[in-house]
């Protein structure tokens, strides 16, 4: 039996071949090509205007296809948009919530949407508000609930028609890190029970820790698509060395970073397979950092400050555009 | 097990479409229970806006026309049987006007109702119709209120006066979906300000609700006659005065109906270009 629920399994949630966007001139997803299956967390990240909520909305199937074809859960938006809607889940970038209704009215409102009972939609919003920890929440207003509350409402609200596939839409920008891990905790464990889950973040941590499979996507475009890991790999060493110096300091450091590195007769240009000089620190690229950091103390290089660390999505993004991600 | 599936198949089945009245029904249920958590004073609002008017400007108002020249201007009517269904009209088409604006800006813009609507099985023509069907609904409970406390001041000289409910939330009606039309359009609620002291309050005033636009200055007297709500009031004055004859009645109606599907068209067409990026 198991080869049947496999075979339909094996149709993507997602499609998109030369997707496109526009707004009037403005190109704001240009030719993007996206493959999504059941039960994956598949993730869009970029920069701020790279493009990925008019993607989502796309998705989402509230804006329509400028150019290209997509279908999500196998249909065509344009034909079949509300009724693939009922079968999606979705937290936008800015949150929808009723401000004047209660936390668990907020809940029962979206449930009738769907077609819920007043009766289904209340039982359903319990267990959810219980998922998010919200219970003791129910009946206070939504005004007054912290940031945090607040996107974990939307992600109760969210579940509540039971979706297919859930569209999340930089879930946890803004919220403090004690925040955003309970609502990782809470997208993980929706992961686990099968759930496909598609966000888009500018936090590489973010999707490191959610995402099977990511696309890096700037400007409208894919630049690059895989597993954390092996975009990591593909694009970055396994550490990174960061050096910073006295403000002033950091472009003539850096420029002497990199005649250093171009020395045939040093180790460090073995050592080295890529220098970044930013505007606030300097940037070194190694599978070995602490040699590294050894070999610059002899070349006689002294920085205010050394941090070696692991190689990070940040790295693959400044790799691809030369750019940070969070500006 | 070998079976291999046909590709169409595999796509994951979508439940079938809910039929339209069903979606609109919705939308419609997420205002009512809006409402039950904000209605904070509307009733003594419904029913304040009818005495307070019939008082003051019937009787008080009334003693002193009734006693000049008033009477014989007015066809030999009490002033308040006069005004009373002119206020009817009147103040529906301002209830109208108030639900159809800050309301559906707010639905755009600041709570953004609308916007959750379209994440879910939900159309824009479901949202529209939705809102439009409860403020239509809020307009006939305030209509009936009305008209009540018109019988109890027994304004009435027909039976026919009963129409005067139906003809007071067409009145209204005339103007919601222009009004939604228009918030559609706007960035911020300012135009609403201007929408009030240019077009309602002047409609209010000089289209037949306190004295009849035979008195106005003759260059404005057409511009009042072209206003829905001149339609509204004399339609409701004549039902309630038992002078209506069928023709003009009918005309009466079928203009504001033309301001109905007009509207509606717009606020359509304003709804999909505002709502759907
Ligand atoms: N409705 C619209 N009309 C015109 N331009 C738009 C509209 N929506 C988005 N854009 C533009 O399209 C570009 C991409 O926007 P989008 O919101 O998709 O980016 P994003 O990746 O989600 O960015 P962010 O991280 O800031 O949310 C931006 O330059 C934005 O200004
Ligand atoms: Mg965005």
């Amino acid at each position: 039996m198991l080869s049947k629920v496999d075979g339909v399994s094996e149709q993507p949630m997602i499609v998109a071949h030369g997707l496109v966007k526009r707004f009037g001139d403005f190109t704001a997803v240009d030719g993007i090509d996206v493959e999504v299956s059941r039960g994956e967390a598949f993730g869009f990240l970029g920069p701020n205007g790279a493009g990925k909520s008019s993607t989502m909305r796309m998705i989402g199937c509230v804006s329509p296809v400028t150019d290209g074809t997509l279908r999500v859960l196998g249909h065509d938006p344009a034909v079949d948009g509300a009724r693939i809607r009922a079968r999606l889940g979705v937290v936008p970038q800015e949150d929808t919530l009723d401000f004047e209704l209660s936390v668990m009215e907020n809940l029962i409102v979206y449930g009738r949407y769907f077609g819920m009972s007043h009766k289904q939609a209340t039982e359903r919003g319990r267990e959810l508000l219980e998922f998010v920890q919200l219970e003791e929440r129910a009946t206070s207003q939504v005004e007054p609930l912290s940031g945090g509350m607040k996107r974990r409402l939307t992600i109760a609200r969210s579940l509540i028609n039971d979706p297919d596939m859930l569209l999340l839409d930089e879930p946890t920008t803004g919220l403090d890190p004690q925040a955003r891990h309970v609502v990782w905790d809470r997208l993980f464990r929706l992961k686990q029970r099968g759930v496909t889950l598609v966000l888009t973040t500018h936090y590489m941590d973010e999707a490191e820790q959610l995402c099977d499979r990511l696309v890096v996507m700037d400007r409208g475009r894919i630049a690059a698509e895989g597993s954390p890991v092996a975009l990591i790999r593909d694009w970055s060493t396994r550490e990174v060395v960061e050096l910073r110096f006295a403000a002033d300091d950091t472009e003539t450091s850096g420029e002497k970073i990199e005649a250093l590195v171009e020395q045939p007769e040093r180790p460090l240009r073995a050592l080295v397979s890529r220098v970044e000089v930013l505007p606030d620190r300097v940037l070194l690229y190694s599978d070995d950092g602490d040699a590294t950091v050894g070999e610059l103390h002899r070349a006689g290089v002294e920085p205010q400050s050394v941090l070696v660390r692991r190689s990070s999505l940040e790295d693959v993004f400044l790799r691809l555009t030369g750019r940070s991600l969070v500006e | 097990m070998t079976t291999t599936l046909p590709t169409a198949a595999a796509a994951p089945a979508l439940p079938p479409a809910p039929s339209t009245a069903r979606l609109v029904g919705r939308a419609v249920d997420f205002w009512r229970l809006q409402f039950k958590r904000t209605w904070r004073g509307t009733w003594a609002s419904t029913v304040l806006t009818p005495l307070g008017f019939l008082a003051a400007m019937g009787l008080g108002l009334g003693s002193i026309v009734d006693n000049g020249s008033g009477a014989s201007t007015l066809g030999g009517v009490s002033y308040l049987d006069y005004i009373a269904p002119g206020l009817l009209a009147a103040s529906i088409m301002q209830q109208a006007s108030f639900e159809s604006s800050y309301p559906v800006l707010g639905a755009i813009k600041w709570a953004k109702q609308y916007h959750a609507q379209l994440a879910t099985p939900l159309r824009v023509r479901d949202a529209l119709a939705g809102h439009v069907l409860w403020v239509a609904l809020r307009l006939s409970i305030s209509a009936l209120v009305f008209v009540v406390v018109m019988a109890l001041f027994s304004t009435f000289h027909s039976w026919w006066a009963v129409l005067c409910l139906p003809a007071a939330v067409l009145t209204g009606l005339a103007f919601v979906p222009g009004i939604f039309a228009f918030a559609a359009t706007l960035e911020t609620d300012s135009g609403f300000a201007l929408l009030f002291r240019f077009a309602i309050m002047p409609m209010f005033l000089f289209s037949g609700t306190f004295f009849p636009v035979s008195q106005l200055p003759d260059w404005l007297e057409p511009i009042a006659y072209l206003t829905p709500l001149w339609h509204g009031v004399d339609l409701c004055r004549d039902l309630a005065l038992g002078t209506a004859s069928l023709l003009p009645a009918l005309g009466h109606v079928a203009y504001l109906l033309l301001w109905v599907a007009g509207g509606y068209a717009l606020a359509l067409r304003h709804f999909t270009r505002r709502l759907v990026t």
